[in-house]
């Protein structure tokens, strides 16, 4: 009896309970998110900021792990179960949403022209007639270094890559710390932190990365391999047994103050500012030649879509339109050292380090990565072979050549360039 | 009396009430979505709408040469799985029953329980666990081979093409172990005394008694445990996962079919899911598993010979 009743309680508060929800006026609106690093800030700056504006809006942010990501949201769209705004990864992983009916038309949003064609280009139909999320920051890669160890050892910041790499020996030489802290465990370090990092000095940016969709260049142009051939040369720099080193074993070995230099994204800084106890400096991947001009990825990253199945479709809609606004900018880019608005209004932002990465955006010309766009859309896919290839050519265990290769190939198999 | 052997038996429905439940949860959670896996690898998408392929999916994961490169690659590696398993796990189990099942040994319970943890473990955390032991920065593995004087055979083992998968089948090993131990010293236990004492009585003992009497026992066990480690094998996918990722790295050298399965299926990063061809190398899963027990059950077990006692 005591059970029955018990039963009927919990089954009777649970109606009531919904039934509570459905009769207050607050709309709730979830946020589908990679980010899970993030939840502090949407929690305790983001939301409120908007919340206080907006009364009768509950904003809840649900983030899932970076790795599984894209399979959980594709499964619960299909299931109709996802939340009603979603982060959108850059390209062809968000316009196959759209085109699925994932994600809403939002080109006429209220704050879009907030933003240039190339901050929306990850983020547009191949036409350019939709734009189906709203940006929110782009990524730059470079070299984070620890400056105590450059002062105690008494080397500059390289500007090419012959100091680069008489810097590196240097550090070897002395032996306090080690170089480079990079391994190829998970794969991707060595191709996002390695190849799409010094790549585009060696393809020349933009001009490079279209000329390959172009079908103009091809991949084992000496362009394309030479990048690779550096890689290689990482190798005698990175710590022992580099080759079971993890991500997290990456960036633990910098802020510990065991390793020199990080090749990094801009992504760490935040990170790295709670947890080095040394000061920390930053320099974009160094040139050929002294004086060449420099090109950094400054890598349009995140960016935020509406969920067309959203019963809350208007409030969501008013959240985005404050994401396209220049106060979100300005707090998430504070809040966030490292993820850069691709807002046209330009954000102060406090930070020394970010300040350091932003600001090769005015001497060196952007690009963003070569695999991104169009060319991983098939099977082989570039993006992922270029992991696998890139942790090879610095493992030792394939020639640049022959890795550069196979990624070439690959893309042929699938890859027509219209001509 | 004659009256009561005629009288009918009524219908027993008990027995398929009793069933239903049993029945209905495994036809919607396995038979179903076994079918529709099946069904699943004959489609193909053509933009937005799924059309009939036939027997398309698979001609592509035989023959075109980067799928059967893959499909190969994952295959063999699954096979070497299996064979560490048959070659370390088994007769390790076996040895360690047979210990366990010795009288003169003491504190046997405790080692039962010690050697069979790790089974009852997440993968995720026996995963986890070895990638710390064996980590060339923080791992316990480099100081333990430097105090006794090894510590030139430490590699990052687990970053190595050649030694990767190899160490990944011990790790798993390490793991499940206790199953086959538990199995065989299940059987041991059941030989009936006089077995043993009419061999004791023929002058059969120590491990001639192991190797002519009791192994010969055990052998239908035995089998067992060999095709309960072939479909664990061929199904495996989470320790490779957890430890290795997605990508199976380095270089594919221990992506598996479970794997292989996972990438094409959900995708991964930039590689859009693909449904189809990712349910083409399910149903290939499964006819591999199918095959193997068929053969099993028809070549091997209907020759073992068992013993009535």
């Amino acid at each position: 009896m005591k059970n029955k009743a018990l039963t009927t309680l919990l089954m009777a508060s649970s109606i009531l309970g919904s039934a509570g929800l459905a009769v207050a006026q607050d709309k709730t609106i979830t946020i589908e998110s990679w980010r899970n690093d993030d939840l502090a800030i949407w929690q305790e700056k983001l939301i409120p900021a908007f919340e206080a504006k907006n009364p009768g809006i509950k904003v809840v942010f649900a983030p899932s792990a970076p790795t599984e990501y894209n399979a959980a949201l594709n499964a619960k769209l299909d299931a109709g179960s996802a939340g009603d705004l979603i982060t959108c990864r850059p390209f062809d992983a968000s316009l196959e949403l759209y085109n699925k009916g994932h994600l809403a038309n939002l080109a006429d949003l209220p704050g879009m022209e907030n933003f240039s064609d190339v901050a929306k280009s990850a983020w547009t139909t191949d036409d350019g007639s939709a734009d189906f999320c709203v940006p929110m920051a782009s990524v730059i890669h470079g070299f984070i270094y620890n400056a105590d160890a450059f002062q105690q050892l008494g080397i500059a910041v390289p500007a090419t890559e012959a100091e680069f790499f008489a810097a590196l020996d240097k550090i070897k030489a002395d032996g306090t710390y080690i170089p480079l802290a990079m391994g190829t465990k998970d794969l991707w370090e060595a191709a996002t932190m390695g190849y799409q990092n010094i790549g585009p000095n060696y393809w020349k940016g933009e001009e490079g990365r279209l000329a390959l969709i172009k079908g103009e260049q091809k991949l084992t142009d000496p362009a394309w391999v030479e990048p690779f051939a550096t890689l290689a040369k990482w190798k005698d720099y990175l710590g022992d047994g580099f080759e079971a080193q993890s991500y997290p074993d990456s960036q633990n070995l910098f802020t510990l103050g065991r390793a020199a230099i990080y090749p990094a994204g801009s992504w760490e800084i935040s990170v790295f500012n709670t947890q080095a106890q040394f000061k920390m400096g930053a320099f974009p991947p160094p040139v050929k030649n002294a004086g060449d001009e420099c090109y950094i990825s400054d890598h349009n990253d995140i960016a935020i879509g509406l969920n067309p199945k959203s019963p809350n479709a208007d409030a969501a809609k008013t959240f985005l339109s404050w994401v396209a606004s220049p106060e979100f900018a300005t707090i998430y880019a504070n809040a966030l050292p490292g993820f850069f608005s691709l807002s046209s209004t330009p954000v102060k932002m406090e930070d020394p380090l970010a300040q350091e990465f932003v600001s090769w955006r005015d001497k060196c010309k952007s690009t963003i990565r070569s695999t991104y766009q169009i060319l991983s859309r098939s099977t082989p896919n570039l993006e992922n072979e270029t992991w696998v290839k890139s942790a090879n050519v610095i493992n030792g265990t394939e020639t640049p050549e022959a890795a550069a290769k196979v990624l070439q190939d690959g893309l042929d198999s699938w890859y027509k360039p219209a001509k | 009396m004659a009256e009561s052997t005629e009288i009918r038996r009524p219908m027993r429905w008990h027995i398929a009430v009793f069933l239903a439940p049993a029945v209905l949860v495994y036809t919607a959670v396995m038979i179903v979505p076994l079918f529709g896996t099946l069904q699943l690898s004959l489609f193909s998408a053509e933009g937005q709408t799924r059309v009939f392929a036939g027997l398309d999916n698979f001609r592509t994961l035989f023959f075109d040469p980067r799928w059967a490169a893959s499909f190969w690659n994952a295959l063999w590696n699954n096979t070497w799985f299996f064979i560490i398993h048959m070659l370390v796990q088994n007769p390790i189990g076996v040895v360690l029953a047979a210990l366990l099942s010795s009288p003169r040994l003491h504190f046997s319970a405790f080692y039962r329980t010690a050697i069979f943890i790790p089974t009852i473990l997440s993968f995720v955390i026996v995963g986890f666990a070895w990638k710390l032991i064996l980590s060339p920065l923080w791992g316990v593995a480099p100081n333990l081979l430097d105090l006794v004087g090894l510590k030139s055979l430490f590699t990052p083992w687990l970053g190595k093409e050649e030694y990767a998968l190899t160490t990944l089948g011990l790790i798993s090993v390490w793991q499940f172990v206790g199953i086959p131990m538990m199995l065989i010293y299940a059987a041991l236990l059941s030989i009936p005394d006089e077995v043993i004492e009419a061999a004791e009585c023929d002058g059969i003992t120590g491990m001639a008694q192991f190797w002519k009497i009791k192994l010969p026992l055990i052998l239908p066990s035995i089998g067992i445990i060999s095709i309960l480690t072939f479909v664990g094998n061929f199904n495996a996918f989470d320790l490779i996962y957890s430890a290795q990722g997605a990508l199976a790295g380095p270089n594919f050298s221990t992506d598996i079919l479970g794997t292989f399965l996972y990438r094409t299926f959900f995708g991964f990063q930039l590689q859009i899911g693909d449904p189809y061809m990712g349910s083409t190398i399910a149903s290939m899963m499964f006819f591999i598993i199918l095959a193997g027990v068929c053969l099993y059950l028809f070549a091997v077990q209907t020759r073992l010979r068992r013993y009535q006692f």
